[in-house]
């Protein structure tokens, strides 16, 4: 039986087992709404503005094991998913997102509410596809959903004519999919296996820094058990918190330009580093050529090949499935009963405990103001550190990294490639309906929270009970941060006049607010906030920040891991106490 | 240093522009670049010569390799390879020069494919090298127009690239 290309898309869809489908409606894509129309298995959510559809359905993946999948229409529809997209891409999430594209014969004419999505996406899409065929279209799902998932995911953007959704074709839905040209890897090198672990084995300073490769590739359990069976110490990026949990004593905290001391000295002082799913970004070791100025060897596991060696050079390299190759590592110590040698871990241990011992996240309290640092503090407490957070970018994205210990994978939600403000919102509300039993959490400020506030309508409509705590210092502080650093506090543009009144805002969406103004009323609303009373409503809290305060410890560009700025009560640390003393290698 | 790459790919819509784009987009060089189907139809071969240090040229080899429609990738200059480009030139060739143009373009072994009263047309082929060599070596003045084809590249032997 013959049936339309738009009920063709829709099989496909039902045949992944998609649940939500975030789109926005418009004229290329009517007769893919009509087939959705008429049908039950996977529910449309319909969103306010495109770019939260994309971000919704990116947080859907982030959250899950699932691929999040987004529908809308040509022209503009698809533009403004560009960023969403983009997002996801920086940060290697698998997504489907479709696209209507106006009629196989008006392409290329200019034709009303027509672009080039296949062209425009190019840059930021691990694959895109033109659909031009509707004998084609099946099939090209497929693999859009195979290309997304897997390898190193990313997202896929598949474009399809007005007219292909209109035309009549047989149904088949391929079971497998086989692209000579894409053949992702898996198992890594058993040489090169052998080889790290010697490495790790003979090491007196040795770390574990782990990136989202390690969340993506659900590799948790094996980064964390090869941490605690050498009693090794550990380190998350942005991307990777949670892959190990943040509560542990071997995690040194998140490392990089806001980053712990104790995480960004062992990460320059250590002789032999272990990069899982990770990648060696600019925001997390910031200069190269210092970092390597500690001599060290480096060990980097990693699915996508083009991630090794390319902003600093590694001794073993090993490309493949981050689980699959930290089980093999795992046999294969378990096997052989090798310990890294305990003296000089203990030594190592020692050191970094000195380190620590610095508390370098240590904020001064207050009782007239607001400590943003306090509010995510009371919000790790309240919701017993299991919530799952949805940040949007700036300085309250950093506290919330800093702060809240993320003991799980898939915990923590965030722009950190792309660093997109507005992905907050549509992000926890994907989440939440990813999972519906979860306590979600939107660590958001005044600035971000406006570039998609509108999502507030849609999560009334779909009852999602998100909770919005809103940092609200009035600035867009990490702008007003580096003015007050590097542009002698002139801030420019970086203050907002003429906000709204978020309690209000929130109410004329149907929902709950709260304004919060004294320290002392931090932790009772919180605690009303997250109570039974308001778990199935949103809840906007408004809270009044500190305006001056500042995310600390913080590296200047151009400067490296050892040179960090440090909060006022480190002021007086010796910041290198090795730069003298290159034969640091003795010392344990 | 200048590196010749040979790329399989699929002969698909967008798969030259996927190429084209991630040198642009990633800010590697493309000296030249020429691409056209195989015995094989559903393939393209491209050959883009390019400078950079062995770092970048690894990258741009895994980027390459990254890209869905990219079957394989070789460094011609790993190995033993043979390389062709073809130029067709127009000169001016009236009084001493035309004679003299003859001449060069037999040094050269070109061939004159298009002759009018005051002009001639003349294929060249060789090496990237040879072909700069020849527009050096004559009268910049009488130069009138230039094409080349950009380098095709193949390994010398039995080496061959193929799915």
């Amino acid at each position: 039986m013959q049936i339309s290309g738009a009920e063709i898309l829709v099989r496909c869809l039902q045949e992944e087992g998609v649940e939500f489908l975030f789109g926005y409606p418009g004229g290329a894509v009517l007769e893919i709404y009509d087939a959705i129309f008429r049908q039950d298995k996977f529910k449309h959510v319909l969103v306010r503005h495109e770019q939260a559809a994309v971000h919704a359905a990116d947080a859907y993946s982030r959250s899950s094991d699932k691929v999040g999948v987004a529908l809308v229409t040509s022209g503009p529809g698809a533009t403004n998913a560009v960023t969403g997209i983009a997002t996801a891409y920086m940060d290697s999430i698998p997504m489907v997102v479709i696209s209507g594209q106006v009629a196989t014969p008006a392409i290329g004419l200019d034709a009303f509410q027509e672009v080039d999505m296949v062209g425009i996406t190019r840059p930021c899409v691990k694959h895109n596809f033109l659909v031009k065929d509707i004998n084609d279209l099946a099939a090209t799902i497929k693999k859009a959903f195979y290309i997304a998932k897997s390898g190193r995911p990313g997202p896929v953007v598949v474009d399809i004519p007005k007219d292909v959704t209109q035309q009549s074709a047989e149904f088949h839905y391929p079971e497998n999919v086989h692209i000579r040209s894409y053949v992702p890897a898996t198992r890594g090198h058993p040489g090169q296996i052998k080889k790290a672990i010697n490495l790790l084995l003979e090491a007196k300073r040795p770390y574990i820094y782990v990136g989202g490769g390690a969340v993506q590739g659900n590799a948790a359990a094996e980064v964390t058990e090869l941490v605690k069976s050498l009693g090794l110490p550990c380190t998350n990026t942005l991307m990777g918190l949670g892959a190990y949990p943040g509560s542990d004593p071997q995690f040194l905290g998140m490392l990089g330009m806001h980053g712990t001391y104790e995480a960004n000295m062992a990460m320059q002082y250590c002789d032999v580093l272990i990069a899982i799913g990770a990648r060696f970004d600019d925001r997390v070791i910031s200069v190269p050529s210092h970092f390597l100025s500690q001599p060290k060897k480096i060990i980097h596991i990693d699915v996508d090949p083009s991630s090794i060696s390319k902003r600093v050079k590694v001794d073993v390299p090993i490309v493949g499935d981050v689980k699959h190759v930290l089980r093999e590592m795992l046999d294969i110590l378990r096997q052989s009963g090798q310990k890294p040698d305990a003296a000089h871990l203990a030594g190592w241990w020692k050191q970094i405990e000195e380190w620590r011992g610095h508390n370098s996240l240590l904020y001064t309290p207050s009782t007239e103001l607001i400590k943003p640092q306090y509010v995510v503090e009371k919000l790790y407490e309240i919701t017993g550190g299991k919530a799952i957070i949805a940040s949007d970018v700036g300085q309250h994205q950093m506290w919330a990294a800093q702060y809240y210990k993320f003991d799980n994978p898939k915990q923590w939600l965030n722009s950190g490639g792309l660093g997109t403000m507005g992905f907050g919102l549509p992000a926890a509300m994907g989440a939440q309906l990813a999972n519906p039993d979860a306590t979600v959490a939107c660590i958001t400020g005044e600035g971000s929270i406006q570039m998609n506030i509108q999502e507030l309508s849609t999560c009334k409509q779909y009852h999602t009970p998100v909770k919005v705590v809103a940092l609200n210092n009035r600035y867009l502080g990490m702008v007003r941060q580096w003015q007050e650093f590097f542009y002698g506090t002139r801030y420019s543009e970086s203050y907002m006049d003429a906000l709204p009144d978020f309690v209000k805002v929130a109410e004329a969406y149907g929902h709950v607010g709260f304004k919060i103004e004294n320290p002392s009323d931090v932790e009772p609303v919180l605690r009303e906030a997250f109570g039974p009373a308001l778990k199935e409503r949103l809840v906007f809290l408004d809270f009044r920040t500190d305006q001056s305060e500042n995310v600390f410890p913080m590296i200047q560009n151009g400067k490296g891991l050892d040179q960090m700025d440090l909060p006022p009560h480190m002021r007086d640390v010796q910041q290198l106490p090795f730069e003298n003393n290159r034969d640091y290698g003795n010392m344990c | 240093m200048r590196h010749i790459l040979s790329i399989l790919l699929e002969n698909e819509a967008g798969a030259l522009s996927r190429v084209v784009g991630l040198f642009s987009a990633r800010a590697y060089n493309i000296d030249s670049l020429t691409v056209s189907t195989t015995e094989d139809a559903t393939l393209s071969r491209m050959t883009i010569v390019t400078h950079g240090s062995d770092e970048v040229i690894e990258q741009i080899t895994k980027q390459l390799n990254k890209l869905i429609e990219v079957v394989k990738v070789i460094d011609l200059n790993e190995s033993e390879h043979i390389e062709r480009e073809m130029m067709l030139i127009k000169v001016r060739a009236t009084g001493k020069d035309r004679e003299e143009m003859k001449r060069m373009a037999d040094i050269f072994r070109g061939r004159i494919i298009d002759v009018t009263e005051k002009t001639y047309t003349i294929e060249l082929t060789g090496t990237s090298d040879k072909l700069g060599a020849f527009i050096e070596a004559i009268d910049r003045a009488v130069i009138l127009e230039t094409v080349r084809t950009g380098a095709s590249g193949i390994g010398r032997g039995e080496r061959v690239l193929k799915i």
